[in-house]
């Protein structure tokens, strides 16, 4: 596999998203800006504390896991999905001297890419509202492409196995919404029945949010989240390539 | 300089490149394609069956046959999209396994289906697809302008792709199978679907092609377009080539033209 012809992928995806980047990252800035209104102000006139933190402070870093989480999945899954099947995109790749494996692999790190660029955002943006208290949180950047790596790993299986776009419903609805609900952005997990917290242990924004509050306030003791992203994202890597190899090349 | 099917021809890769562009001339002409045994299943279907042929360079090859012959089949086989469930194919005497890439990068795909960047403006559907090449922008750059020329689209370099019209995203399709001056040409049914006018002017570009020495693959279910721009037919039909000949041969030897040649081959009308 050579590397340079995954990043020509990764980059023809760049090039398409610098031309629609207005509208797509406005998008992206609204929707954790309503979530972080809503609940923070809106629940928090209520909560006020969790832990000893103003709740709007409790979820602003489990924002940044899940908009980098939500920016990676789509764009792996739909976007891989309509650049696949609708404008056959991958057909004219294949055309060129770029194989199944470099345009998955450039695929992927698009995903991850996206992840870590959307999750930039929402750092500053909490950063500038003062929720945020320590120059850690930087070392969130390379964390949010490792598990951005892993999201778009799932939504590119998930690509590999629905058999139409509208099965994309069942994905999100089963697996995304449960794990973006349960993942601790709202609410400690520790408050409930401990076997939520022993299934969102197998989740990747489970361990994304943990380090996200983690850094933003300044804690360190994260190692064990970022070895389980390792360990997981090792794991996953061969199957998007063999899936989508089946997928695609028949 | 190794894809030479000759034994004896291998001698002159090590020699100096003098040597090889004279021997280049001399070796001419030498097969570009073959395929021995080739069969294509999907699950219990056999879309390509026991299917042999040999493309010889700077020559026009056509598949002829109606949809579902198996004729895309073949041509994804040849470009490397898919591998043979039996059977050896070879191009540039390259395995299409092993070798995929530098076998791509050396031929032109023009597919059957739109598949142009509908997010990306007419020059920069050949600027990125040159980068799958790794082409730098300083020679493809030009290098589109060219093409857009060769094609007749320069005046609608900047414009998106949806504000083409069908025959003008073909000719598109066509330019960006030449950005990386391809040795050979694969078009997939390169004219389905256009009106006679817009079939002339990808015709006109073809012959263009053929007359500078590259070698065309193509595939149709017109006649007319077999006769007029094909040395070599094979006829295909249910996943077999019945017969390969030149046009004018197989007009001679079966009566009429090719629709009747086909008639009498398979029993069925080509363009049904």
């Amino acid at each position: 596999m050579s590397l340079k012809r995954a990043f020509r992928v990764w980059q023809r995806n760049f090039t398409v998203y610098t031309k629609l980047y207005k509208s797509s990252l406005v998008l992206n800035f609204i929707d954790p800006i309503l979530y972080l209104a809503a609940l923070g102000l809106g629940l928090g006139a209520f909560i006020k504390e969790i832990n000893g933190t103003p709740y709007i402070k409790f979820i602003a870093p489990g924002i940044i896991a899940s908009s980098a989480m939500f920016a990676a999945i789509y764009e792996c899954s739909y976007g891989t999905y309509v650049r696949m099947h609708y404008q056959k995109t991958f057909d004219a790749i294949l055309s060129t001297p770029v194989n199944i494996h470099e345009l998955i692999a450039g695929e992927l790190l698009w995903g991850a890419t996206k992840s870590m660029l959307y999750g930039i955002t929402i750092i500053i943006v909490i950063t500038l509202f003062g929720f945020v208290d320590s120059y850690m949180i930087l070392l969130l950047i390379p964390v949010l492409f490792l598990c951005g790596l892993i999201f778009a790993q799932i939504a590119v299986i998930s690509v590999a196995v629905v058999p139409g776009i509208d099965s994309f419903n069942y994905f999100y609805t089963l697996f995304i919404t449960p794990m973006f609900l349960f993942s601790g952005i709202f609410f400690p997990l520790d408050a409930l029945p401990l076997v939520v917290s022993d299934i969102a242990f197998f989740t990747p924004l489970y361990h994304l949010v943990n380090i996200a509050r983690a850094f933003a306030f300044g804690d360190f003791s994260v190692i064990n989240d970022i070895l389980w992203m390792l360990i997981v994202v090792v794991i996953l890597a061969p199957l998007p390539f063999k899936l989508m190899k089946r997928r695609i090349i028949i | 300089m190794q894809y030479c099917e000759y034994p004896s021809f291998r001698l002159h890769f090590c020699e100096t490149k003098k040597v090889n562009v004279r021997l280049n001339v001399i070796i001419k002409p030498m097969i570009l394609v073959s395929a021995k045994g080739l069969v294509k299943d999907y699950g219990s279907f056999r879309a390509v069956d026991s299917v042999e042929f040999e493309i010889l360079r700077g020559e026009c090859f056509g598949f002829l046959g109606p949809n579902g012959a198996g004729k895309t089949s073949v041509m994804r086989m040849i470009h490397c999209f898919m591998p043979p469930t039996y059977g050896e194919i070879k191009v540039f005497g390259l395995n299409v396994f092993k070798d995929s890439s530098l076998i791509k990068s050396k031929i032109g795909v023009m597919p059957q289906d739109d598949n142009l960047d509908i997010d990306l403006s007419v020059f920069e559907n050949l600027i990125v697809y040159a980068r799958y090449f790794d082409i730098s922008k300083k020679i493809s750059s030009p290098k589109a302008w060219q093409l857009l020329e060769f094609v007749d689209l320069r005046d609608k370099a900047n414009i998106n792709i949806s504000k083409l019209s069908g025959g003008m995203k073909r000719r598109l399709l066509l330019a960006r199978a030449l950005i990386n001056n391809p040795e050979l040409l694969i078009l997939d049914e390169p004219t389905v679907g256009l009106d006679p006018h817009s079939r002339h002017d990808i015709w006109k570009s073809l012959d263009e092609l053929k007359s500078k020495g590259i070698t065309l693959i193509l595939t149709t279910h017109y006649m007319e377009e077999a006769e007029r721009i094909c040395d070599r037919v094979a006829i295909m039909d249910a996943g077999k080539i019945m017969v390969i000949d030149s046009p004018l041969s197989l007009t001679e030897k079966h009566g009429g033209n090719l629709e009747h040649v086909y008639l009498k081959l398979t029993g069925r009308h080509l363009e049904s």
